[in-house]
């Protein structure tokens, strides 16, 4: 390749201490991203590989968790699910949700996950997080299937709104690589994020209307659009809203929870941009 | 200006050592920081270590440079701070062009992935584009020797083949400006020649490399001008002959003799020195070599042995001189006995050696002392020139020897004697 032997004046790097916020350098991240890609490709093709029911655990994950909800929640605990049959209605909320929490498991691990990379090569390393996020994709999109096919046996025909869904997908990934920016960063530093993750997410889906509903806060209109600053509450519930024509219209719950996800997102990434020049070092 | 390739301005990286960086930061500790942070006690337990300092140099376009150094000297994280890996604490470096950076081969293989995923993920991640990936594909393939296991997962490679992938992705790299740490120093020894002609390759190109290696022979083949660091800062930049016999002698000095205290209960080694031929723990070939030991006796031993191993650089014993009670009664009296043993003609060829002695009472008696590693010294090749030039581990020793050759022709039949090698 004789091209690019020649000099090319414009690419001049200048290495020099960095002092406070830094900016996102988004550029080069959009440079990076058939890195974002192949690692994104890497996490997907290994994630099943040399397990005995491979991509089965994609769906057998929210499945059961609709079959202990369903029998505890809703036959046991006679929870209201917006009057629509039970299991359809929690494996709506948990399609989305899982898709959240295995975001946020892997890309708060990621940083150190990838310490070889991190102390070997450079690249952008929001890469990192991201690719994490994103690898959860796949997953999604076998498990939507299996609740696409499990509608019409309780008589459940998606509407029009469905064409709404890749917002809330959208604000799914937003919320998950926003708290993933964060604890990634931070579990650089502190290794104790490492144990606060399964805690957190645990606590984090009693918040969440999975096995209940938001209506049961429909008494109290303040409070319901304050729960919307768990962004999960939006992404559950519009989801419903979309797919089973659920009554939780997009309403200032749900836009409280989309600017809750973007700050969180914003602030993830600028803080993970300040910390960046000591992964090396720390990790 | 605009054949700079790379400019550095008083480097420096610090890092902070002490009982902080033993484990890995927890919030009890940010806590326990917060509440302190009023008073003075919370950078006390950490001292700063600079691991390069007012570190200031130039490189031109197309320049292949050298970087040595002893263990810890800062090359490697000169290296890191110019691939942009961990930044600088002060100072800045400019660099021209798109750096590519070989801190090491195979980062980011993943064992579960096949060897054609593995070349596309790891060009990836060493910023090659995949355009550019499946243009080289085919040559990555063939200078690796992996064609039939290309579709197996590389965690059933021999660790061989894994390397020879690993590098030949990295080999196929077309940076302006190719930054590499020591990643010549896997493989056999037939595919680090391969890697040899292929850096000497990429060099030819035109290309700015900056080369860190503890491989002389590779430093001098492969570069003309030499980074010396030593504890961090720049010590010298010049001509690469120069800069390794710098580096060289400042290496051996520090230990060239050995020194002990007298045990006291049993006999032991006190001092052993290797008189070179030349300065600074180099000998030349074919000189002779005295070594000087001295041995102290706290009482007097009824019989003892004495012998010493010349040890090259691979831990491999070639030379084994010996001294027994019987033929030299030593160990009979109490004190301190000063041997030299002389070698008159030393014939082992260009290396590093050192020496390895063992003390004991004669054969099935007590042992009492071994000594390993101690009194290195190198082996040159000095003195002696020859049509083709002297390369490193052809052998381990030179020895003596006679031609003779007979030639018929149209004259007759002409006898030839000839003497080899001719000594000096």
């Amino acid at each position: 390749m004789t091209s690019s032997a020649t000099p090319n004046p414009s690419t001049l790097i200048r290495i020099e201490p960095s002092k406070g916020w830094v900016s996102l350098k988004l550029d080069e991240l959009w440079a990076h991203r058939e890195l974002l890609y192949f690692l994104t490709w890497r996490d997907v093709k290994v994630r099943y590989k040399q397990t005995a029911l491979g991509i089965l655990w994609a769906i057998l994950q929210p499945v059961m968790m609709m079959v202990v909800f369903s029998l505890f929640f809703g036959k046991l605990g006679k929870m209201s699910s917006d009057g629509l049959p039970y299991a359809p209605w929690s494996l709506a909320g948990l399609v989305p949700w899982t898709f959240f929490a295995y975001g946020l498991a892997q890309s708060s691990g990621s940083l150190v996950g990838s310490q070889n990379l991190i102390k070997k090569v450079y690249f952008p390393r929001l890469v990192i997080p991201i690719s994490s996020v994103l690898g959860g994709i796949v997953d999604f999109v076998i498990s939507f299937a299996i609740l696409l096919v499990m509608m019409p046996f309780f008589h459940l025909w998606p509407s029009v709104n469905i064409v709404w869904l890749p917002v809330f997908l959208l604000l799914a990934f937003v919320s998950s690589l926003g708290v993933g920016l964060w604890l990634s960063a931070l579990n650089v530093e502190y290794r104790d994020i490492r144990y606060m993750v399964p805690f957190l997410t645990q606590f984090w889906m009693f918040a969440t209307p999975i096995a209940y509903s938001s209506s049961l806060l429909d008494k109290y209109p303040v409070w319901k659009t304050l729960y919307g600053l768990n962004p999960l509450v939006g992404v559950v519930e519009g989801f419903r809203w979309a797919l089973l024509g659920t009554h939780t219209r997009p309403g200032p719950m749900i836009l409280v929870s989309a600017l809750s996800a973007v700050l969180v997102l914003v602030s993830g990434a600028f803080y993970f941009r300040r910390m960046e020049k000591n992964f090396a070092d720390r990790v | 200006m605009s054949d700079i390739a790379i400019r550095v301005e008083n480097l420096g990286k610090m890092f902070r050592i002490g009982a902080r960086r033993e484990r890995y930061r927890t919030f009890r500790d940010a806590l326990a920081g917060l509440w302190r942070r009023s008073g003075s006690g919370r950078r006390a337990a950490t001292k700063p270590f600079w691991a390069l300092k007012g570190v200031s140099f130039e490189i031109r376009r197309g320049e292949v440079v050298g970087v040595i150094g002893r263990n810890g000297a800062g090359k490697s994280t000169l290296l890191k701070v110019l691939s942009r890996i961990t930044e600088p604490t002060e100072g800045f470096a400019e660099i021209h062009g798109r750096v590519g950076s070989l801190l090491e081969v195979g980062t980011g293989f993943h064992p579960e992935l096949t060897g054609r995923e593995n070349v596309f993920l790891n060009g990836a991640i060493l910023g090659m584009h995949r355009a550019q990936i499946e243009a080289r594909f085919d040559e990555i393939v063939a200078f690796a020797e992996i064609e039939e296991f290309l579709d197996t997962p590389v965690k059933h490679y021999s660790s061989g083949m894994y390397l020879r992938l690993a590098f030949a992705v990295a080999a196929h790299l077309e940076p302006e400006i190719l930054v590499v740490d020591e990643v010549l120093a896997v493989g056999d020894a037939e595919f680090q020649k391969k890697c040899l002609g292929k850096m000497g390759e990429v060099s030819a190109r035109g290309r700015t490399v900056l080369f860190v290696s503890h491989n002389m022979q590779a430093i001098s083949t492969l570069t003309k001008r030499c980074l010396l660091l030593a504890n961090g800062s720049c010590q010298a930049l010049g001509p690469t002959e120069e800069i390794i016999a710098c580096y060289l002698e400042g290496g051996v000095r520090a230990q060239r003799t050995y020194h002990a205290e007298p045990c006291g209960d049993h006999p032991n080694v006190t001092r052993v020195e290797v008189e070179t031929s030349e300065p600074n723990g180099v000998h030349a070939n074919g000189r002779p070599l005295r070594i000087k030991f001295e041995v102290h006796c706290p009482r007097a031993v009824r019989s003892g042995a004495f012998s010493f191993q010349i040890v090259d650089s691979l831990a491999q014993p070639v030379v084994h001189i010996w001294l027994f009670d019987s033929e030299l009664p030593i160990f009979r009296t109490p004190g301190c006995h000063h041997l030299t043993c002389q070698i008159p003609k030393l014939r082992l060829y260009m290396g590093r050696f050192s020496i390895r002695t063992h003390l004991s009472q004669s054969y099935g008696g007590q042992h009492y002392e071994t000594l390993d590693g101690i009194c290195p010294f190198e082996v040159a090749m000095l003195y002696q020139h020859r049509s083709w030039p002297w390369q490193p581990g052809v052998c381990k020793y030179i020895e003596d020897a006679l031609w003779s050759s007979s030639s018929q022709d149209a004259h007759g039949t002409v006898d030839n004697i000839w003497v080899a090698p001719p000594r000096s």
